[in-house]
């Protein structure tokens, strides 16, 4: 991931996840903003700051075609914890924008 | 947040979505996908 994200440059670069819960989703955005919390890895110390949004967030979800929407994504976001997952990517999101304003 | 243009990396895991579904989704809005992986955590 760091080295994609050095190849394709971070201006127009994000980040969709499909983690299952919120507890995976807050790890995994922290670790594509902030680098790794656990200072294990290839992004230990790593700030790569992309913006990243889980697949199932409205921001996402109202911009793609809602048939493949719904073949791919539809039965697992009837499954998921869906609005746990949705604040936890925004709460990351937020907190981000609130430390480099 | 615009997709169009975007430059997307999909971070799937296998309990929850797959990169590839995402991959599909995310070029469906007009991004292009730049890495797409599955993670398994069992």
């Amino acid at each position: 991931m760091k080295r994609t994200a050095e190849k394709a440059g971070t201006e127009d670069l994000i980040v969709l996840l499909g983690t299952p819960n919120a507890d995976s989703t807050e790890l995994y955005a922290i670790t594509m903003t902030e680098g790794d919390p656990a200072w294990a890895g290839a992004l230990a110390g790593v700030a790569l700051g992309l913006p990243v949004y889980h697949v199932t967030e409205n921001e996402v979800k109202s911009q793609v075609d809602p048939d493949i929407y719904d073949e791919e994504i539809g039965i697992a976001e009837m499954v998921l914890e869906i609005d746990e997952i949705r604040e936890s990517a925004k709460s990351v999101r937020d907190r981000v924008a609130a430390a480099t304003t | 947040m615009d997709l169009r243009g975007k430059k997307v990396i999909a971070l799937g895991e296998r309990d929850g979505i797959q990169g590839e579904a995402i991959g599909k989704v995310a070029k469906s809005a007009g991004a292009e996908v730049v890495l797409e992986v599955t993670h398994c955590f069992v």
